[in-house]
């Protein structure tokens, strides 16, 4: 909950990338002339890409002027939703589902990885400032239990190792693929059993 | 016209009206937090409930609108179990610090929880407390208290046209402030502490002086710009503790600007409090007959056409016209006059030097063109309804000058007068659109009349409208905006000298001796002059005074003003003049019985009855036919819009703390403590 106040240290200037103001300006094409306002939360999410997946303020005066709002009306936004980060998360951003299902599956385990390789505590830095991590609600993705997203990607079917590998891999930079890491694709049944005729398995 | 029942009472109201406002009217007073009629409906502290026929549910009255066959009941315990259950919920975080609270007395929280609360609280966790935001100067902050109405949210995106305050976070996290707590640079901010129903936003100046019922409140009139605002004022013993706004759909609605409510504590600063004569320089005290004798063997001395005077910016019209009546029977001159700069004026109509479309007359309108004016700090109220007209008509406004923010946008030209005489010669793609208006309104600013080719420039846009048939028997578009609460009832009263010019002569010391009476304006270097200054405070015109008369400001003294518009209203006394300070016409009114051994007026009532006699005289002579006006010269000139620093523009401004603390926060300066 704390990454929706702004952080202390705010970075001077923030200035869209070519391929984010492409992508921004294609979001407010969407938008009838005059109603370009809408595309406020869709900005706050490119700009927060960008930058390391926070949104500083600087971030959100640029796009208040892109958009021509006021100030205060980007800032309600961006502190209202819990997927804008407003203090650093670092360049990997972990986020663990500890809910019902996860957390029967072993979510605590996790968690604990995330404690020993990460970080102490929820949303601050690894020692080398690229990672942070946090508990989430529910990401439904149940059926993988106990799960955790790192950026964009769901990692699936965990336990503590295969974590704490996940986070080896992240740490030195490398990008660990997504998905079960029980072998099975999505979210198929694990004994082979295909569908509710299959009596074989049942 | 939808008829609807409430409580069994039939009730029609009109098309887009709500439920609320339907019990309204069937006389059910309905408790509410965030609904207010000047804003828009948010529908957020459900307050209001009531039970709907055929609704499960309790419904929000606010926000519902009112249909056809509806049968609302506001009294049964339905309702009542409903509001109590909010009341509880509202309760659950509001702190119970009534006794340290400034709101409490006249708190909504407060008293509607005494109807419709519950006598104990159910609410056993820990209570939310939220830190206390910076919203500048006039608005102290207690956000702990807040109850999430959002009311000054809307007033000041909505009517201030200020985007600053928001609610950042959500649920029980929600917080009220400014974009990064920065103070609210709007001229109206203040108001959102009449709005908020709770104790979160209160009074900064005010903190801790007084209980609202510990307070003796007079109705009366602001003097601090012309546009008249109807306000009320709070005095505790002699000293005004605040003012605040009264209803007046005509005028102010329901705000009044940052200068009204809090220039007041001008009032106990700097204040003139007994006679003053000034021997080699330096001044000492004197009683009232040394000073007249004085007076009177000086006046005496002095040949009549040596003698002038002038009447300032915030004297009401008794004094003014008793000021008039001293110059034209004792002293039998008339060199007197009301303007301190040489504006042009031709006072043979009225229509000439007031806002004749009126203020409510700007809702109605389909063209705004501002001429030398800048409405913000000129009017602030009268700004308000521009954006009002803005907002809900979509008015197109132009301004020859580029105004900087004035809340809504507006076209800007490039501020010269060549362009100002082009447009009203009809030759430009503006002037056919003044003229394909319905309702066009020219606001003319005072720092337009000051220029050199003002009555080129006036004639030329009168005769324009007129030419053009805009002058109809409901619309009257000509409108000059007066920056001062004397300057129309000044002009009425014919304050004024229109053959000589006697500023001029002011400056090149003609004069023996110069009365001033509240005019504090004047730029003359003094050489052998006996000035005499009657006033209030002790400001420019008491500094180069020879004699000081201490008179009485506008909240100690029964007194007519006329706003810009032409309304003639009364201000009310609501304290009595310092130590020996007396009311100004009573001053004069002695001054001639020294001189003359006859009082001028008997009484007050005497006064009153003759000068609204010269009134209804003055303006049954005004001719209405064309009369041949003079045409004048034309220069093309810069018109650059003076406006006096908003925050000082008169002797109780200046004279006010907190007006100075209000000017620094708008130039970003960081209090050292060491400042007076």
């Amino acid at each position: 909950m704390s990454l929706r106040r702004p952080a202390k240290n705010q970075p001077e200037i923030f200035e869209f990338s070519s391929s984010s103001m492409e992508e921004a300006n294609k979001i407010v094409s969407k938008y009838p002339k005059g109603k370009q306002q809408s595309a406020v939360m869709a900005l706050l999410y490119i700009a927060q890409k960008q930058n390391d997946n926070w949104i500083p303020l600087v971030a959100m005066k640029c796009i208040a002027k892109f958009l021509d709002m006021p100030y205060i009306k980007v800032y309600e936004v961006a502190t209202f939703y819990t997927m804008y980060n407003l203090s650093p998360v670092g360049k990997y951003f972990v986020q663990v589902c500890t809910t019902t299902p996860c957390m029967i599956r072993g979510a605590n385990k996790l968690v604990e990885a995330c404690k020993e390789k990460i970080s102490d505590k929820e949303n601050e830095l690894s020692n080398d400032k690229s990672c942070s991590w946090m508990e989430v609600e529910c990401l439904g993705a149940c059926v993988n239990a106990p799960m955790m997203q790192i950026n964009d990607d769901y990692y699936e079917d965990l336990d503590k190792e295969k974590t704490v590998e996940i986070f080896d891999k992240i740490l030195k930079g490398e990008d660990p693929k997504p998905g079960s890491y029980r072998g099975r694709l999505n979210t198929e049944p694990e004994n082979n059993r295909k569908t509710l005729m299959d009596e074989k398995n049942a | 016209m939808p008829k609807l029942k409430v409580n069994d009472i039939e009730v029609e109201v009109e098309d887009g009206l709500t439920v609320l406002q339907a019990c309204e009217k069937a006389g059910a007073e309905i408790p509410r937090f965030c609904y207010h009629e000047k804003l828009s409906i948010a529908g957020n502290c459900r307050m209001c409930l009531v039970e709907m026929e055929k609704s499960p549910k309790p419904i929000a009255s606010c926000a519902m609108p009112a249909a056809e066959g509806m049968n609302i009941k506001t009294n049964t315990p339905f309702v009542e179990k409903a509001r109590k259950g909010v009341m509880e919920f509202l309760l659950a975080n509001h702190p119970l610090d009534c006794p340290v609270c400034d709101q409490g007395g006249e708190c909504d929280l407060q008293d509607q929880s005494m109807f419709y609360g519950v006598d104990k609280s159910r609410f056993k966790e820990n209570k939310r407390a939220v830190p206390e935001k910076h919203m500048g100067p006039l608005i102290k902050t207690q956000m702990t208290r807040c109850i999430h109405c959002t009311r000054c949210v809307r007033f000041a995106t909505e009517v201030a046209g200020v985007s600053e305050l928001g609610a950042i976070g959500r649920g029980e996290d929600m917080q009220i402030t400014t974009y990064l707590e920065q103070s609210m640079q709007s001229e109206l901010s203040a108001n959102v502490i009449d709005l908020c129903p709770v104790g979160a936003l209160t009074s900064k100046p005010y903190v801790f002086e007084a209980r609202p019922w510990e307070l003796k409140k007079t109705e009366t009139v602001d003097v601090m710009d012309a546009v008249g605002s109807n306000v009320r004022v709070d005095t505790y013993d002699w000293e005004v503790k605040r003012v605040l706004p009264l209803i007046n759909e005509d005028i102010n609605e329901e705000w009044i600007s940052d200068k009204t409510r809090y220039a007041c504590d001008g009032l106990s600063n700097q204040r003139l409090d007994t006679p003053f004569i000034k021997y080699n320089g330096k001044f000492e005290k004197a009683s009232w007959s040394e000073v007249f004798k004085i007076i009177k063997s000086k006046f005496e001395n002095s040949s009549k056409d040596k003698v002038c005077g002038f009447v300032g910016d915030l004297t009401n019209m008794e004094t003014g016209y008793i000021f008039k009546e001293f110059f034209d029977r004792t002293l039998n001159n008339n060199n007197y006059d009301s303007r301190s700069d040489n504006r042009f004026l031709d006072n043979s109509e009225r229509e000439n030097y007031i806002f004749n479309s009126s203020i409510n007359g700007i809702e109605d309108a389909d063209l705004i063109f501002l001429i030398g004016a800048n409405p913000r700090y000129e009017a602030t109220i009268l700004n308000a309804r521009i954006r009002k007209a803005f907002v809900n008509n979509n008015t197109k406004v132009i301004s020859l000058n580029d105004s900087g923010d004035l809340t809504y946008p507006y076209k800007n030209l490039d501020g010269q007068t060549q362009t100002i005489k082009t447009i009203f010669e009809g030759s430009e793609e503006i002037s056919k659109e003044i003229i394909s208006a319905i309702k066009p309104m020219i606001i003319i600013g005072e720092s337009l009349l000051k220029l050199n080719s003002a009555e080129h420039l006036f004639n030329l846009i009168k005769n324009f409208l007129k030419k053009n048939n805009k002058f109809t028997e409901d619309w009257n578009p000509l409108n000059i905006l007066s920056c001062d609460a004397a300057t129309v009832g000044n002009f009425d009263l014919g304050i004024l000298n229109s053959e000589k010019n006697l500023l001029e002569e002011l400056k090149s010391n003609k004069f023996e001796i110069v009365y001033l009476v509240g005019q504090d304006n004047l730029e003359f270097n003094k050489k052998d002059e006996f000035v005499i200054y009657q006033g209030s405070h002790g400001d420019k015109g008491a500094e180069i005074a020879d004699i000081i008369l201490p008179g009485s400001a506008y909240t100690e003294q029964d007194g007519y003003f006329t706003n810009l518009e032409g309304k003639i209203q009364k201000a009310y006394k609501a304290s009595y003049p310092p130590g020996e300070a007396k009311e100004d016409w009573q001053i004069i009114n002695e001054l001639a019985e020294v001189m003359n051994n006859r009082k001028l007026f008997n009484d007050k009532e005497e006064l009153e009855s003759s000068m609204f006699n010269y009134i209804k005289l003055q303006q049954e002579k005004q001719t209405t036919e064309n009369k041949v006006q003079s045409i004048s010269d034309f220069m093309n000139e810069k018109l650059n819009i003076q406006i006096k620093d908003y925050y000082f523009s008169n002797v109780i401004a200046r004279s006010s703390k907190t007006m100075i603390e209000c000017n620094n926060s708008k130039l970003n300066i960081k209090s050292t403590g060491t400042e007076g």
